[in-house]
């Protein structure tokens, strides 16, 4: 029984881990696309950033100025598909795959102009990268059986970007659901033309909307590189905004629902590393490859219509241009 | 000093669209507390004119004044401040919304929404009782009809302080029992004092529930009326306006047999709106059957439908032959392979491909032809002699087969066009707005080359809002107002007046509205 168990608690905990990225980058996507813009470049978010987190974090010997550097870079990526697609109505999915090209070639050529080496930053040391915490009280809620081990490996001992990850998720739907910037930042994704209409600036929410989505995609590339891991590795996002992406359909652009595909798919990815090379009675060894694919299989049969209906806002996609 | 009564005045307001325009030193001026209306043709600029009010396009130059004070908008913001609110022809509503949170929009107050739906909530319920707009608040805005939805906008506008309503072509999408209900709560809004701007093109209603109505024709404001003092002829003849007829030298028609026969037609358009209600008609081989109307009435639909690009409804038509119905659809290809001919009312969004080489445009439609379609490959060679044959039977310039199809000007699009369908010699001609936007030296030859196909023999339906062109090429012409046929005249005894009276349907003054209570 506790094998099995302990195994599932960490398989459940390197899923929480693996989850994090994905769901800055999907809460980024979430207010992209609820505002009207599609938001593929997430993936080149995430690599800008955890790039730009893992140089300043190295150079400074502080995490925290790397998160902040990491959210300027990605913000800065941001406002370029912005100006590309907002301002001048260019499409969106061309500004986003040429962001997500441009981050790919730039992190390479600027790993060998600043550390001359291909593709990788230095090792990040000690405090220069985000530790663990451990939450009071494991010692003591130890000794109870299964909640002991679930409080210590699961719940305690990550960092603050994990636990930041989970609260923001209601955060956001606060927002987008309780606020005057959340209704008009899902109106402009409806229905951009009675926006304007009602006196309000499509471009100027459209603006804020990428923006938001810059500082968080900017907290989930500096996590990659300087919390889970201690550098930045050449394509350590791994597809990561593209999954982010998948569960953001996933979930029909709702904060939990969301979540919940952001979990879902992070467990997938724990469960392949996990069942590497495993033999199971029967069956034989499970191809680690078809595990990997399957966000991407689910969100097909899901935008197929098997799985309920994926509606995306009506205005997405669409540059607005003013007219009668 | 006395207030004065004036609420919106407008001073050489001007407007151009590129080279378009569409505003021409308007001037207007709406009394406080009155129902005032402005017709026109569409694409008289009546719409631009009212959105530069609203604030959605800024005027090149002018002036205008709302309750006495200047007044200069770069968003609709400051005019919904200013105490101006307008209802779009196409709603301006987001269809998942609730009722409540489409009106508060852009008017919330606070950051957070909870408290501005409570007062919204409590104020809404005062306005719906006060004008008899109940709406049901709570539900999705998509799940409203038309009419519920239009409610929700004079909601709207009301919620924000409008005095002043702009309404553009309110009754467009509604049902005649909805248009009633409509113009009642108009009454009650007037009562409270404020001020509505009705855009329309339908007489009738201007006639019935204005005060004061103003003309719009070309871009240029060209008349001011008091509705008591004016009539549906007179209005009907200043929106047409009277122009210089072209000198189209025309011989007597020989009428032959009936080419095509259509019988009580029922026409659904693509948002699936009836259009067209009982229409027969027939058109002679040898003969130009002019159809005339304002826009909107249900021609352009019609003559979707004889190129067989909208199905009927219900009815018939009889091409050479072949019987259409509802249940034996024919498509636009199989039309033109009994020699049926169109020409598109709309050359840019239908008769070609902006991007296109003017050699691809003029094979659209044709491009399974033997000599070019060779299997996989077109041929170019015969893509090119096929241009260069069609630019020279109608004087295309400059005739360069090679030339993207936009960069010619509109009267040499218009050839290209016209040359396509006309050379394959067709035996029926579908014609919607021949000369729309084309200059006067192709007028004229297009006008020439359509009565040259008439006098050889071809069944010609000519539609077009230029009263002038359809008087100056027909030989019949028939009447459409609100997809009905509301007059057949022989162009002989046709004159402006009684054409216009028909296109208004105010020749028959017992005919009461559809759905008119007893």
């Amino acid at each position: 029984m506790s094998d099995f168990f302990l195994t599932a608690v960490l398989t459940l905990d390197a899923s929480v881990r693996v989850c994090v990225p994905l769901i800055f980058a999907a809460m980024a996507g979430l207010f992209a696309e609820r505002s009207g813009v599609v938001d593929i470049g997430l993936e080149g978010k995430l690599l800008m950033s955890a790039f730009v987190a893992a140089s300043a974090a190295s150079v400074f010997g502080s995490p925290w100025l790397g998160l902040i550097a990491g959210m300027f870079a990605s913000t800065v990526l941001a406002m370029i598909h912005g100006f590309a697609s907002i301002t001048y109505k260019g499409n969106q999915i061309v500004s986003g795959v040429a962001i997500n090209i441009l981050a790919s070639g730039l992190t390479m050529i600027l790993t060998l102009a600043w550390f001359k080496r291909g593709g990788i930053t230095p090792t990040l040391q000690g405090d220069e990268r985000f530790l663990s915490i451990t939450l009071p009280g494991v010692d003591i809620i130890d000794h109870i059986p299964f909640l002991g081990v679930i409080y210590r490996e699961l719940i305690s001992g990550h960092n603050i970007l994990v636990y930041l990850a989970f609260a923001i998720v209601p955060v956001v739907w606060w927002v987008v659901f309780r606020t005057r910037f959340g209704l008009q930042l899902r109106a402009v994704g409806e229905n951009p033309k009675a926006v304007d209409t009602a006196g309000l600036s499509v471009e100027g929410l459209r603006y804020k909307a990428l923006l938001i989505g810059g500082i968080l995609c900017g907290i989930g590339g500096a996590y990659l590189s300087t919390a889970y891991n201690a550098q930045f590795t050449k394509e350590m996002t791994a597809g990561g905004g593209f999954i982010a992406l998948a569960a953001l359909i996933f979930g029909k652009w709702h904060p939990y629902r969301v979540l919940a595909a952001c979990f879902l798919f992070a467990f997938l990815q724990a469960l392949a590393i996990r069942l590497q090379g495993v033999i199971i009675p029967g069956i034989g060894e499970i191809p680690v490859q078809l595990i990997d694919a399957t966000p991407y299989i689910l969100t097909i049969i899901l935008l197929a219509g098997f799985i309920g209906k994926a509606v995306p806002p009506k205005a997405s996609a669409q540059p607005y241009i003013k007219e009668l | 000093m006395a207030k004065s009564n004036i609420a919106i005045e407008l001073i050489n307001v001007d407007k151009h669209f590129g080279a378009v325009h569409a505003n021409d030193k308007v001037n207007l001026s709406v009394e406080s507390g009155t129902i005032h209306g402005i017709v026109g043709e569409n694409g008289a600029g009546k719409s631009t004119l009212m959105s530069i009010l609203y604030g959605f396009y800024q005027a090149d130059s002018g002036q205008i004044k709302v309750f006495d004070k200047d007044f200069r908008a770069t968003s609709s913001r400051q005019s919904i401040e200013a105490g101006i609110g307008m209802v779009h022809q196409h709603f301006m509503l987001v269809d998942n919304f609730t009722v409540l949170e489409n009106v508060i929009l852009g008017s919330e107050g606070g950051a957070l929404i909870s408290q501005s739906l409570a007062n919204a909530r409590i104020e809404l319920t005062r306005l719906a009782k006060e004008y008899g707009l109940e709406v049901e608040l709570d539900i999705a805005v998509e799940e409203l009809s038309v009419g519920m939805q239009q409610r929700v906008e004079i909601l709207k506008g009301l919620y924000k302080g409008a005095r002043v309503l702009i309404l553009d072509e309110p009754t467009g999408v509604l049902t005649p029992q909805e248009s009633d209900e409509l113009f009642r709560i108009f009454d009650a809004l007037k009562k409270q004092g404020v001020t509505i701007i009705l855009i329309t093109h339908k007489l009738r209603e201007i006639m019935n529930i204005t005060d004061h109505v103003s003309v719009m024709r070309a871009g240029k404001m060209v008349a001011h009326r008091e509705t008591s003092k004016t009539n549906p002829e007179e209005l009907a003849e200043l929106m047409i306006g009277r122009k210089v007829l072209l000198n189209i030298e025309k011989s007597k028609a020989k009428s032959g047999k009936a080419l095509l026969t259509a019988k009580n037609l029922e026409i659904y358009n693509e948002q699936g709106l009836k259009r067209v209600t009982e229409v027969s008609f027939e058109a002679h081989s040898g003969e130009i059957l002019g159809i005339a109307g304002v826009t909107g009435n249900g021609q352009g639909s019609l003559l979707k439908a004889l190129a067989g690009i909208l199905p009927l409804s219900k009815g018939s038509i009889e091409i050479m032959g072949k019987t259409i119905t509802p249940e034996t659809h024919l498509n636009p290809k199989k039309l033109r392979e009994l020699g049926v001919a169109h020409v598109p009312e709309d050359r840019q969004k239908m008769g070609m491909i902006a991007d296109f080489s003017a050699s691809e445009t003029a094979l659209l439609g044709y491009h399974n032809d033997k000599e070019i379609n060779q299997g996989v490959w077109l041929k170019r060679s015969s893509v090119k002699a096929n241009c260069e044959s069609l630019m020279q039977a109608f004087d295309v310039r400059p005739n360069n087969p090679n030339l993207m199809s936009s960069n010619f000007s509109g009267g040499n699009q218009q050839k290209l066009i016209l040359a396509r369908e006309f050379e394959r010699d067709p035996e029926v001609l579908i014609i919607g707005q021949p000369t729309r936007g084309v200059d006067i030296g192709a007028i004229e030859f297009i006008r020439k080359r359509i009565i040259e196909m008439r006098d050889a023999g071809k069944a010609i339906i000519l539609i077009s809002v230029e009263l002038e062109e359809i008087m100056s090429l027909s030989d019949r012409i028939i009447v459409m107002c609100d997809g009905e046929i509301t007059g057949t005249v022989d162009a002989k005894d046709a004159n402006e007046a009684t054409l216009g009276m028909m296109m208004a349907n105010a020749l028959q003054p017992q005919d009461e509205p559809k759905g008119a209570k007893l």
